[in-house]
């Protein structure tokens, strides 16, 4: 028997495809109130009033909450945003007050009535903006803020909220002897998450002290943890309820609404309330994907050996800091994409604006800073009239290297690019990025990128596992990553179903995560389940099958060592006519005389990261994750000449995805990414006007892919090299299809238009002011 | 027409089953499906702007964004929400497809792809023209479009 391997369906399918699947906003306890939040108008202001008295008097509104009335500063790294605003506003959408009302409309028309007087402040628009010289200062009292969670260096009397670097070798020295130099300057908008459920959030405080949160959130331990935190209440006091999520992609993973849910409650005595986010509210209020500008420079030896890097990243990370310095620190340890670079030097600033705040986003800054050195590896292989895809394969990594920062590669951690590299050959019949003529407008040409990435978690990240058994032998699962389309939860079942040699219909799981009752797991971040839930499930099934073995050698008078299992059975392995039913000892043995022995079998597991440490300060070295998984995207275009528009024909993923689990759930993961990352790459930007209005808080300014712009035709095969210390060897998948695909596109793009472009989102028109400027600067 | 102001008492029939409502006449008929009488949540908000179709039933066999329809417009029309789908083709056709994975749009996609699936003519320009009134973000949209052209060629063969 193998479940692993094995293409099975989801736990939760039949329920999805009936409308049964419950999320946050489909249950909600009768007689709910409901918060409205009240967003600014203005990006950068001071706030010299509210008035709140019309709001108050609207019939059914039972609290108005501002600024005042919320004395905190909260943030994963740094303490930085108040709840609400207070003082000033830092963006457009930024909650300015809350209403709390009997009903939505109530709250709503209330939320409606309510007077800001601002006092405008110079709008900080950009990354220039923000570092020049003089600029308008966001954060006022940035040298006062709480780092909560080291490191994390605020810059005073400036707008950098934090810088990263990694330092490596002898870069001034290899950069002047090297032969070959070419320089990249590329620029990316901020993006949003869209996932198609909106942010909710409710909050109940009962009479015992007790607070029930229920949100969609990524991170149910997390919104337990700092909910204590800010509020002074017991970890134990908060319960966390997540039930099957709609849509994630690192826009969940950050504690939002969560405490503006508990501020409304506990201002209306406990009573049960609910925020949930409009679209608009989504898309301008809560956290987006940053921005991202870099400069990156190569330098190598004329047959294309990688000397020597100098990168600056400039994050636009909006308003607010969140997890920024976190993924600064990805970015930075990271950067040279999957490329042995001995000499180099990097240096990640994270840069307030008066922009929307932002956070992780599926890749956790791998998208971005991949799409950056993978259009600077085409500048390259084209200055220097080599393969593209050869010029990646010559440089990978190989075991033995040692990353930016210094961590030592191994055959289990990094897996095998090149061996995925020449998969793609073949599977996209490679002929070299030369453009193909179709007619006389339209031209077809391929582009490649590669990527890696890895789970850039804290040192002390856990995760763990519960296994029940039932009377009838089958078991129970418990754990606490939540289900968001990754198919996290049926993950976990597979490995368990394996290592206890049952059918996988024998192993029931929760669609929902409970924090009171499930074993903490970090976040459901990273594309780390398998690895960290995975570890946890294998060691609880493991102490399940101790437990049966020393229950059933007991009754069958032998030593544990004597017994093996199968078909739901124990056995004595010379005599396998010896045996005992699960079923017989699941809920402890009962002797033929009616006396019993044992109880209900459960196994506990537990996991915990090892071997990481956070970054230092000067040079970045330590080690950023427990492995990266690598792989190589292409994507083929035909491009119009005439009108600029084109069509993706192919997208194509090979990826290292150690030990596949269920090929067909992680096809689908790849394809899926690879459709977001085509989006992001070619049409999703997010607009703010001069003022710094946020302008695409709808699904019709915020464009998204739609059915029949995707590609005629993906690709995905994987190669299979054993991270060794993962669960039968399977190594993250859950993001990376996002990670190169971008690149790829703008490679093909880049190609066939013959104009570089390093600016995202590849519309028609950017491509068309490409070659203007080029055609311009040519003939000046 | 009728002039309408405070809540209104009405029959809806949903799903085949006549029920009693009292709705708003600002009442949106994705509100009055997910509100604690009928507690039809299939239909999802995902925009409640017509935008990405998380909403969608069929009203008279075709699709409709329900967070664009007032419930007092639907009186007396045959409304179809995912609930009402039992044992349709294209439901296992999601599953076996992997046309799915939060499942946050899945109600409004299976609702086009059935109500298309019903029509006489489902080529592929019509198909594409339809499937493009909803969104997803998780899957390459490929896995859509194949159960939904799968369960189209079936019917027809």
């Amino acid at each position: 028997m193998s479940v692993i391997g094995t293409s099975v369906t989801r736990k939760e399918a039949p329920n999805k495809v009936t409308g049964r699947a419950r999320y946050t906003d489909d249950v909600n306890v009768p007689g709910t109130w409901h918060a409205v939040m009240v967003p600014s108008q203005q990006a950068h202001a001071r706030i010299m009033a509210i008035n709140t008295e019309s709001a108050q008097n609207v019939a059914g509104v039972k609290a108005v909450l501002t600024g005042c009335d919320v004395a905190i500063l909260t943030g994963d790294v740094i303490e930085d945003r108040p709840p609400l605003a207070h003082e000033k506003v830092r963006y457009w959408g930024e909650p300015v007050a809350l209403v709390v009302a009997h009903d939505e409309a109530s709250a709503r028309r209330a939320a409606g009535l309510i007077e800001v007087r601002y006092q405008p402040l110079k709008v900080v628009n950009s990354i220039q903006e923000a570092l020049a010289a003089n600029a308008p200062l966001i954060h006022e009292r940035i040298s006062e803020y709480q780092v909560a969670t080291p490191p994390a260096y605020p810059k005073r009397a400036s707008n950098l909220a934090d810088e990263a670097n990694v330092v490596k070798g002898d870069v001034d020295m290899v950069w002047e002897q090297s032969a070959i130099r070419v320089q990249v300057r590329v620029k990316l908008p901020q993006v949003d998450h869209a996932a198609m459920e909106p942010r909710v959030a409710k909050a109940e405080i009962l009479a015992d002290g007790r607070v029930l949160i229920h949100s969609n959130t990524q991170a149910p331990y997390e919104v337990q943890k700092l909910l204590a935190k800010y509020f002074h209440l017991d970890p134990g006091q908060i319960i966390v309820q997540v039930p099957l999520i709609g849509g994630a992609f690192g826009g969940k993973a950050t504690v939002h609404l969560e405490i503006l849910a508990y501020l409304a409650s506990k201002a209306v005595g406990g009573h049960a309330v609910k925020i949930a986010n409009t679209r608009e509210a989504d898309l301008a209020s809560s956290p987006v994907g940053m921005g991202l500008e870099a400069d990156i420079g190569l330098a190598a030896t004329k047959d294309g050996r990688l000397m020597a890097a100098k990168m600056r990243y400039f994050m636009d990370i909006g308003a607010y800091a969140d997890s920024a310095p976190r993924i600064a620190r990805a970015i930075a340890a990271q950067c040279t994409g999957p490329y042995k670079i001995e000499h180099l030097h990097a240096d990640v600033y994270c840069v307030y604006t008066n922009h929307t705040y932002t956070t992780a986003f599926r890749g956790f800054g791998h998208m971005p800073m991949t799409f950056a050195i993978e259009r600077a590896m085409d500048e390259l292989a084209r200055t220097l009239h080599i393969d593209p895809l050869e010029l990646r394969e010559r440089n990978a990594l190989a075991p033995g290297d040692t990353t930016p920062t210094q961590a030592r590669l191994t055959r289990s951690n990094l897996g095998d690019l090149p061996l995925a590299i020449d998969h793609m050959r073949t599977l996209i019949h490679w002929n070299g990025p030369t453009p193909r003529v179709v007619d006389d407008r339209h031209i077809r040409a391929t582009g490649v990128a590669a990527f890696w990435k890895t789970s850039s978690s804290p040192p002390n990240a856990i995760s763990g596992a519960i296994v029940t058994m039932n009377g009838d032998g089958s078991v129970n699962l418990s754990i606490g990553a939540v289900e968001f389309g990754a198919a996290s939860k049926t993950t976990a079942a597979q490995i368990l179903a394996e290592q206890l040699r049952i059918p996988l219909e024998r192993v029931f799981i929760r669609e929902e995560v409970n924090t009171h009752v499930d074993p903490e797991h970090w976040k459901t971040v990273a594309s780390l389940s398998t690895y960290m839930v995975g570890r946890a499930v294998l060691d609880a099934a493991n102490d399940l099958i101790r437990q049966l073995k020393d229950l059933a050698a007991t009754v069958l008078r032998c030593s544990a060592d004597d017994l093996d299992y199968g078909n739901e059975k124990l056995f004595v392995r010379d005599d396998p006519s010896i045996q005992l039913k699960f079923s017989d000892l699941a809920l402890g043995y009962k002797y033929q005389e009616g006396d019993s022995i044992g109880g209900q079998l459960m196994g506990r597991g537990h996991f915990m990261i090892r071997h990481l440490n956070l970054l230092d300060q000067e040079t970045g070295q330590g080690r950023p994750g427990p492995a990266w998984t690598v792989g190589v995207q292409a994507v083929e275009v035909e491009y119009d000449r005439m009108t600029h528009q084109y069509q993706i024909l192919t997208a194509a993923s090979v990826i290292d995805a150690g030990r596949v689990i269920n090929p067909a759930a992680a096809v689908g993961q790849v394809m899926g990414g690879m459709n977001m990352g085509l989006g992001v790459a070619s049409r999703e930007v997010i607009h703010y006007d001069a003022q710094g209005q946020f302008l695409s808080n709808q699904f019709r300014t915020y464009r998204l892919m739609r059915v029949g712009e995707q590609p005629q035709e993906y690709r995905v095969e994987f190669v299979e090299t054993p991270q060794v210390d993962s669960p039968f060897g399977a190594r993250p998948l859950g993001e990376h299809g996002v990670l190169a695909i971008g690149a790829a596109l703008a490679n093909a793009l880049s190609s066939a238009a013959e104009v570089p472009l390093n600016t995202l989102p590849l519309t028609p028109e950017a491509i068309w002011q490409a070659r203007r400027r080029r055609l311009h600067y040519d003939t000046v | 027409m009728r002039s309408l102001t405070g809540p209104q008492a009405m029959t809806l029939t949903i799903n085949g089953d006549a029920r009693q409502v009292v709705v708003y006449p600002g009442e949106t008929l994705l509100y009055t499906l997910r509100g604690d009488a009928l507690g039809l949540t299939g239909a999802k908000p995902g925009c409640e702007n017509g935008d990405c179709g998380a909403c969608t039933v069929l009203i008279e066999q075709m699709p409709v964004k329900s967070c664009m329809v007032l419930t007092v417009e639907v009186e007396g029309s045959d409304i179809t929400t995912v609930e009402g789908l039992q044992h349709a083709p294209i439901q296992q056709a999601f599953i076996d497809h992997g046309a799915f994975q939060c499942g946050y749009c899945t109600s409004g996609f299976l609702m086009v792809g059935h109500a298309l699936s019903q029509q006489p003519d489902h080529d592929q320009g019509r198909l594409v023209e339809w499937l493009r009134s909803n969104i997803c973000r998780c899957t390459s949209y490929q896995e859509i479009t194949d159960a939904v052209r799968a369960v189209c060629s079936e019917i027809e063969s």
